[in-house]
């Protein structure tokens, strides 16, 4: 049997605006991946450490709030602080981001970032060829 | 990770190596048995409790007061909380991690180093655990944890598998959840060894605790009864654990707890039950009992599965013949199943 994707949910920071979350967070399970969510208001270090003991293939991270540029990079540091690989973790970053910020949150090592408007589908996708890539670079690099 | 990594790591309490080994066991890879004949000789100590019940009930948030209490006395606690997964898409929506709120918001349970929890999907199967759900248990036990509370799907009325696994069951319910019809109906309101009653600030309470007294008043009744009659032997053989489970209410008493979970109303007293039943259960022997009982079980079912793997691997060919052979009416089912025994007996 395939291994089933494991997919986090998360909304981090201060931000209470859930509704995309969780459709996301329904149609991934439509889709056939088992979802976690996290619910409202973690922190960095919670999103992180459930990353890490849910052992997760991928993490969503959704933010409206404008508080990417510091949350994100603070769930990466975490989830690495405790003992995840991030090297085999897709990290998906979904809400109001602009253009500029795209580029640098990649460069930070985001795998993709989905922006309000993008088809449900493009994500789906994105996580199916994502996630197989990135374990055979792991393989690549052993 | 390497399987001696995660061996090495899970004797180091390295909750990184745990998380992997869960995933190993989940996705039934070799290296998750390989773990877990390495790490089975440190299982045995842990006092696994179950929480079951109908969805909605407040399963989540009883077990995240249950973990703050548990932490408060200082036992370290694993959690598995199982959810379904879609029996079409094979997908799931695990949704009892985000209930993980302690009421003492100084002590934060998502980083607590002494809680460890962990999401399951049902995948598709019955009964309102995974296949693997006491394998994880297994891993949680061997990782040194103290309790480990096993939260079930949303169960129904007959999703009883956490007796399987739990020395503790526990059965929670809310008010106007049906008249005492429903309460005395069989399945699962048999296997409480605790019962709550939560959102007990919604009206309605009492009568839901009135109606449990009464069901397992007449619970111990009918053991008493049952046990006079001429084929007492046959109850015990025919309903095996059930019946076995009522016989226990000749010596304890489930108690009914009401509780407002949200609020962390009578969580000391449902922490005080669990510890109780968990002592009775050691000084009366029967935990021992239980154990043997569901190892047997378990070791039946490795031995199925081994039977029906070789069945469909090794003997495809003669298997696919015999049934070939019913689907034309040439045989009946129980002749084929007779056939493939006697092939099996006398060729391994």
């Amino acid at each position: 049997m395939e291994r089933k994707i494991r997919v986090l949910v998360a909304k981090v920071g201060l931000d209470g605006h859930d509704r995309g979350a969780k459709v996301v967070a329904r149609f991934l399970r439509d889709a056939g991946f088992e979802v976690i969510y996290t619910g409202l208001h973690r922190t960095p270090e919670e999103v992180a450490m459930a990353a890490v003991q849910e052992d997760v293939d991928v993490v969503g991270i959704s933010l409206h709030s404008g508080a990417h540029m510091t949350l994100v990079p603070k769930v990466m540091r975490y989830i690495e602080e405790y003992g995840g690989d991030l090297s085999e973790m897709v990290i998906l970053v979904g809400g109001i981001v602009p253009e500029d910020d795209i580029q640098k949150l990649k460069e930070m090592g985001v795998d993709g970032v989905f922006i309000p408007g993008t088809p449900i589908e493009r994500i789906i996708d994105f996580i199916r060829k994502r996630v197989p890539e990135k374990k055979r670079g792991e393989k690549a690099k052993a | 990770m390497r399987l001696q990594d995660i061996v090495r790591g899970l004797e180091e309490g390295n909750r990184r190596a745990l998380a992997r080994a869960i995933t190993y066991v989940e996705n039934d890879y070799p290296e998750g048995k390989e773990i877990m004949k390495r790490v089975f000789k440190k299982t045995g100590n842990a006092h696994v409790v179950g929480i079951t019940g109908f969805p909605g009930v407040g399963k989540s948030t009883t077990v995240s007061k249950l973990v703050q209490k548990f932490r408060e006395k200082g036992r370290k606690v694993g959690v598995v909380a199982v959810d379904p997964g879609s029996p079409f898409t094979g997908g799931a929506l695990l949704g009892d991690r985000l209930r993980m709120e302690g009421l003492d918001v100084s002590k934060n349970l998502w980083l607590d180093p002494g809680v460890f929890f962990r999401s399951m999907s049902s995948r598709g199967r019955a009964g309102g655990l995974a296949a693997k759900t006491g394998d994880v248990i297994r891993l949680l036990d061997a990782f040194g944890f103290d309790v480990i509370l096993v939260e079930t799907v949303g169960a129904g009325q007959s999703e009883v598998d956490i007796v399987e696994v739990a020395d503790t069951s526990i059965v929670v319910m809310m008010p106007e959840m049906g008249d005492d019809i429903q309460i005395n109906k069989a399945g699962i309101l048999e296997i409480g060894d605790i019962y709550v009653v939560n959102k007990a600030d919604l009206g309605g309470a009492e009568k839901t605790v009135k109606w449990l007294k009464s069901m397992i008043m007449m619970d111990q009744e009918a053991v008493e009864i049952l046990s006079k009659t001429s084929h007492a032997d046959e109850y015990a053989v025919e309903s095996g654990e059930i019946f076995e489970r009522m016989k226990r209410s000749s010596d304890w008493t489930p108690p009914i707890i009401t509780t407002v979970a949200d609020r962390g109303e009578g969580i000391d007293e449902l922490v005080d039950a669990i510890e109780k039943h968990f002592n009775h259960l050691k000084s009366s022997g029967k935990l021992k009992e239980r154990r043997v009982r569901r190892i047997s079980r378990e070791v039946f079912s490795i031995i199925t599965e081994e039977i029906r793997n070789i069945l469909i691997n090794e003997k495809g060919g003669s298997f696919r013949e015999v049934v070939e052979m019913v689907v034309n009416n040439e045989i009946d089912p129980h002749t084929a199943a007779e056939r493939m025994i006697r092939d099996l007996r006398t060729n391994t």
